[in-house]
């Protein structure tokens, strides 16, 4: 083996697309692996869970994990990789905010499992099959790992020294963190490897904003046609760009999308959807409880539009309900 | 510092809702001011922060006072047309209705979070909102989120510890 | 929590007060105080039964000093009556002022709740969310904000002549507003004054020259506030001064005109006579009226309402002061403080049907018949009833929309005092017999009670009971032609019908009609009933809310003469008070920006009501005005980055606060959070 230091990267209750963004990387992807030694990255070699165990605690310089933590599988391999990495960077916005995982926490465990295994219009389940922990199988046992009440970000399980934000992170983000990681220079621990300053800073729309802003109605992307250059929001379009960190050199407004949030909130912000919800709710026009609600109602889902990625690291976590 | 709270011991007593009021300090604070002046008894069981205006308050405090074990949170504020700040009010009552919107969605009943104007001079509003609120949410029931989230969370642990043995068994084995 | 000064840590003073019994009867402050004692950070902790008192605060200092405190919490009474106390003994202490924070435990606990348990437990939660606070807190520096010196004053009735005289003969400069066209308000329609019955023409209507004669006055009447900006020391207010198609530069009050309009006898109802009289379209409104001003009302003159009036008046002017192009002039002026003095208006009898005013002719206000005793009213001082008979028996109904739960709740406290007097003068005039009925005479003031003697020696009948009707309807030939007014007399427990030539209902003050729209420009409060409030009921009864701006005499309250005078010395005193100190300290709860924080989202820049942010082209950021903060905190709640915070109220103090107060107490607090 090398002198080149180790690193381990890992999957779990994502999409795969942080997996993909690290071949984004494209040629840069070769630098890397000049100067490191890929030690466990199960999407695309063949590691086993024993190859990791069999290590030496804290040997791997760095782990980047995507993914939320759902199953008692990926809590498990998350504490693994805790016990064997100097440094677990949370990569992406689900190991870092819960990501689109998280919008499950609106629901009860029990609702999840009824509806995708028996109510679901496309499940056919006859006898109402469900997975169990422990399945007895040519006389030995074979065991799957627990569904967890509740979709959890990464540090919500293990301590985390370093987020990589984004969905997925950009290979710019991935790059400037590796190299910082590689060569000591690293910020405090605990930072978010992005700029603290929202995302409008870099939005190519940004002077197309108005300064009277005032809103009479929302309205969603397909329901209007929309200026390519003028700012989202004043079209009408929620955009999360304000509430949302900047350094993914606004590519889905470019691609004329607006911001979702993927970034997550600045270092400030405690709350991303309580925060985005504040900034805009205050522009709203109308002055009168039924007026405010007419222009609030044209916003179809403030928990799936607000909290798109944060819900698991909101300050509330899920929706109430007894466990 | 040491000791948390040496020498102190609470009968225990049957549960008792816990409201955090956000009071603006023109309008409303100023009127429970007066409810204090005019000696007007209600519940015991809001505790008031002091803001300039209901505009300051920011949807994260209500959502942290939730989080931190508050069963209820009331916002007061001057009546429209009156604030102190002009439209600050305005502010509070737009953010108002679309997080109770929200947290209607998260499972928070909307008796829990209310927004009410009350003026410096009515202090006789103070004690209606206050001992209705407090049945209402008394009403409801402990929300408990404190407790929820640490119950929630046991499922992490109860791992923790069932690897722990797994792994003392394999080591066993 | 961890959190420190100046990268010390937190050494906390934590002092709990008594006050007397007012905390310690429900609160028990011993307990209060060994829980914050236990508290993290809390170096020491005391009981004191006055914190307020100067060995509370010098004990404060002292502890400071001692025991190298760096943060200081009181929990005493509300902040809006001493928080500037004990800043002022954190700062003899040595420390920043702003490394204080007061805990409210008499007003929100002690006042209010009654179970001493409960109270107690509260008590401990605020002090440990105050703990929690106080650590987070940063040192500032007070904002002071120069005072301009010139004053207005809203209202020329008696309170605002004071006023402005007061402050004129200060060396002020003074711009005195009034809506109507004559300064002068209530007490220039009244006869005589109470109880000394003094001439009130003939000592107000000096008092009115003054105001028009005083250098350091601008007297704009027929005019009105529009809007208020700025804020103490420095607002600017702008006046609408409708036209009065008259030069008032030009207009020397001869009358002539009035003479020549085409309309030979009055035609309208004369305001100042209260409808009891007719007056022209061009008129004045009473012969002292001052500015001595002609005006034309354009509803009622004919040119306006047809643009084919000859125009007499216009003939008989030789100075060509009419015109009736005249436009409606719009001023701007830039004061240091305001006083609101916009008076009352009386209550409208016609809500009480029962007293028959409106229905029967010979019912008349209390203020009508001031106009019908004097000398220059609508009779020449003849008491000449509507049918032009004579009264030869008066009944005066007291607590006319006064004292009664079916109008307002509150005594008018001048109405027993002004129905003497007119009980007196009504003698005076017809020799007739006068019947006052009552609820109580509220004869409480100087030589109030002895002119109620002299009134009982002028065998006014006083009968105690609330008039239930004033009626027509007749039960004996000797009610034939009269009005019987029915009513208990509760001395003798009997109902009586006591039939009346005239009845005079004493109408109760109420608040101006347009007290909500005043109150909303110039940013002041009501209380209940809608008069405008005082700060504090005894310690600051003409200072409101909004500083800089003082109010006096019945828009506070009913009062009379007298008391509007001294609360109009009072404001204009306290007016001084501001001016003479030259600036004034602001609290320092403005929002600033964290310039590298902000993304120029442009979310603020409609928020903020005055216009303090604006967004900054060329660095493409926001930029804040501090001078134009207010300190209201809207747009560090809005800012979706968190870039721009308030002093003061800056989010993690606000956290602390929530996390101290919900922190489980300690009995429960195993396996709790830490915080």
């Amino acid at each position: 083996m090398s002198d080149k230091p180790n690193i381990g990267l890992y999957w779990c209750a994502s999409c795969g697309g942080c997996e993909e963004s690290v071949v984004d990387l494209a040629e840069d992807i070769l630098l890397v692996l000049e100067r490191v030694n890929i030690v466990l990255w199960p999407v695309a070699m063949d590691f086993k869970k024993k190859d990791l165990e069999e290590r030496p605690d804290g040997s791997i310089l760095a782990s980047l994990v995507n993914g939320a933590v759902r199953t008692s599988e990926q809590e498990e391999m998350a504490r693994l990789i805790r016990r064997k990495s100097r440094h677990v960077m949370a990569y992406g916005s689900c190991a870092h905010l819960g990501g689109i995982p998280g919008l499950a926490n609106q629901f009860a465990r029990e609702e999840i499992l009824q509806y995708v295994y028996e109510g679901s219009p496309s499940t056919a389940n006859a006898s109402r099959t469900r997975p169990a922990t422990a399945i007895p199988k040519n006389g030995s046992s074979l065991a799957l790992p627990e569904f967890h009440h509740l979709v959890r970000t990464l540090d919500q399980v293990i301590e985390v020294d370093y987020y990589l934000p984004g969905c997925p992170p950009t290979p710019r983000i991935l790059k400037e963190a590796l190299l910082a990681l590689l060569e000591g220079e690293l910020p405090p621990r605990g930072a978010v490897l992005a700029p603290d300053v929202a995302l409008c800073e870099e939005c190519p729309r940004q002077e197309s904003k108005p300064a009277d802003m005032s809103f009479t109605e929302f309205r969603r992307p397909h329901q209007t046609v929309l200026d390519p250059e003028v700012c989202l929001l004043a079209q009408g379009i929620v955009c999360l760009g304000p509430a949302t960190r900047g350094g993914c050199e606004a590519q889905c407004i470019r691609g004329h999308m607006a911001c979702t949030g993927c970034f997550g909130p600045t270092s400030r912000v405690r709350d991303q959807g309580a925060k985005i919800l504040s900034g805009i709710a205050s522009s709203v026009a109308a002055d009168d409880p039924e007026g405010i609600d007419r222009t609030l109602d044209t916003l179809p889902d403030p928990v799936g539009t607000f909290y798109r990625y944060g819900l698991a690291a909101s300050l509330l976590r899920a929706r109430n309900r007894p466990l | 510092m040491l000791n948390h709270g040496a020498g102190v011991s609470r009968p225990s007593r049957e549960w008792q809702p816990r409201i955090v009021a956000f009071f603006c300090n023109w309008c409303t604070y100023t009127a429970a001011d007066l409810a204090g002046v005019s000696r007007l008894k209600h519940a015991s069981n809001i505790r008031i922060i002091r803001v300039m205006c209901s505009g300051r308050v920011d949807p994260q405090f209500v959502l942290e006072a939730f989080a931190r074990g508050a069963d209820g949170v009331l916002m007061g504020g001057c009546h429209p047309g009156d604030c102190h700040y002009m439209e600050g009010n305005y502010k509070a009552l737009r953010r108002v209705r679309l997080l109770r919107r929200m947290l209607r969605d998260l499972g928070i009943e909307e008796d829990r979070f209310r927004l009410e104007w009350i003026s410096a001079s009515e202090g006789e509003k103070v004690r209606a909102v206050v001992n209705d609120m407090t049945a209402r949410v008394r009403s409801l029931g402990p929300l408990k989120l404190p407790e929820k989230f640490r119950d929630w969370d046991r499922e992490i642990g109860e791992l923790e510890e069932k690897v722990g043995k797994m792994e003392e068994k394999e080591h066993v084995g | 929590m961890s959190k420190s000064n100046g990268n010390r840590p937190a050494r906390i003073g934590f002092y709990v007060c008594h006050c007397g019994h007012n905390i310690s009867g429900t609160v028990d402050v011993a307990a209060v105080a060994r829980y914050a004692q236990a508290l993290p950070h809390v170096v020491v902790s005391r009981e004191y039964k006055y914190m307020c008192s100067d060995p509370g605060q010098e004990r404060i200092a002292q502890d400071i000093r001692e025991h190298a405190l760096n943060r200081i919490v009181v929990a005493s009474c509300s902040p809006l009556l001493h928080e500037h106390t004990f800043r002022t003994a954190v700062e003899k202490g040595g420390l920043n002022p702003f490394f204080f924070q007061m805990v409210n435990i008499r007003e929100n606990v002690s006042w209010v709740n009654e179970s001493p348990e409960e109270a107690t437990e509260k008590a401990m939660d605020l002090a440990r969310a105050a703990v929690h606070r106080v650590a987070f807190h940063k040192a500032l520096e007070p904002k002071r904000v120069p005072i301009l010196p010139d004053v207005l004053v809203v209202g020329g009735g008696i309170a605002g002549i004071h006023a402005a005289l007061t402050l004129a003969n200060a060396g002020r400069k003074v711009v005195l507003v009034e809506r109507e066209p004559t300064i002068g308000g209530h007490m220039a329609m009244f006869d005589k004054t109470f109880p000394t019955l003094d001439c009130a023409a003939c000592i107000l209507t000096p008092k009115m020259s003054q105001v028009k004669n005083h250098p350091n006055i601008t007297l704009w009447t027929y005019s009105e506030v529009s809007k208020v900006e700025g804020y103490v020391g420095n607002y600017t207010i702008t006046v609408r001064r409708k036209p009065r198609y008259i030069s008032e530069k030009l207009c020397v009050g001869c009358m002539e005109c009035i003479e020549a309009c085409i309309y030979k006898e009055g035609k309208f109802p004369d305001e100042f006579n209260a409808g009891l009289s007719r007056r022209k379209p061009i008129y004045i409104p009473f012969p002292q009226a001052t500015p001595q001003v002609v005006v034309i009302d354009p509803q009622t003159c004919i040119e306006f309402k047809t643009g084919k009036c000859k125009k007499s008046c216009l003939e008989k002017c030789d100075r060509d002061a009419i015109d009736f192009s005249q436009k409606e002039v719009v001023e701007e002026i830039r004061v240091g403080t305001v006083i609101l003095a916009t008076g009352y208006k009386t209550f409208d009898a016609g809500r009480l049907p029962h007293y028959g005013y409106g229905k029967y002719d010979n019912v008349y206000t209390s203020l009508e018949v001031e106009r019908l005793v004097n000398a220059s009213g609508p009779t020449g001082g003849e008491l000449i009833l509507r049918d032009g008979r004579r009264p030869k028996t008066v009944g005066i109904i007291h607590c006319v929309g006064s004292r009664d739960r079916n109008t307002n709740r509150w005594c008018s406290r001048t109405c027993c005092m002004y129905s003497l007097k007119l009980a007196h003068l009504l003698k005076e005039h017809t020799d007739a017999e006068v019947y006052n009925f009552y609820i109580d005479i509220r004869a409480a003031g100087k030589s109030y009670e002895e002119f109620y003697d002299k009134l009982l020696e002028e065998n006014v009948h006083f009968i105690r009971g609330r008039v239930a009707e004033v009626t027509d309807w007749t039960a004996r030939p000797s009610e034939e032609g009269k009005l019987v007014i029915r009513v208990e007399d509760t001395m003798i427990g009997v109902v009586r019908r006591i039939p009346v030539d005239m009845v005079v209902l004493a109408v109760g003050m109420e608040p101006q009609f347009d007290a909500q729209e005043v109150r909303r420009l110039f940013n002041i409060s009501c209380s209940t009933e809608g008069f405008f409030l005082e700060r504090h009921p005894k310690l600051a009864p003409v200072d409101t809310f909004t500083d800089g701006v003082f109010i006096a005499g019945a828009c506070q309250g009913p009062k009379d003469i007298p008391d509007s005078v001294a609360q109009a010395g009072a404001a204009a005193s306290q007016a001084l008070v501001l001016i003479d100190s030259g600036s004034i300290e602001l609290e320092p709860n403005t929002a600033y920006l964290v310039e590298e924080d902000c993304s120029g989202c442009k979310s603020c820049l409609t928020i903020c009501p005055y216009h303090a942010i604006s967004h900054d082209e060329a660095r493409k950021k926001a930029s804040i005005n501090e001078a134009l903060c207010k300190g209201c905190g809207t747009c560090t709640a809005t800012c979706p980055s968190g870039a721009i915070r308030q002093n003061l109220f800056e989010d993690e103090e606000i956290y602390s606060e929530i996390r101290g107060l919900l922190t489980p107490m300690p009995a429960e607090a195993q396996g709790g959070e830490s915080c």
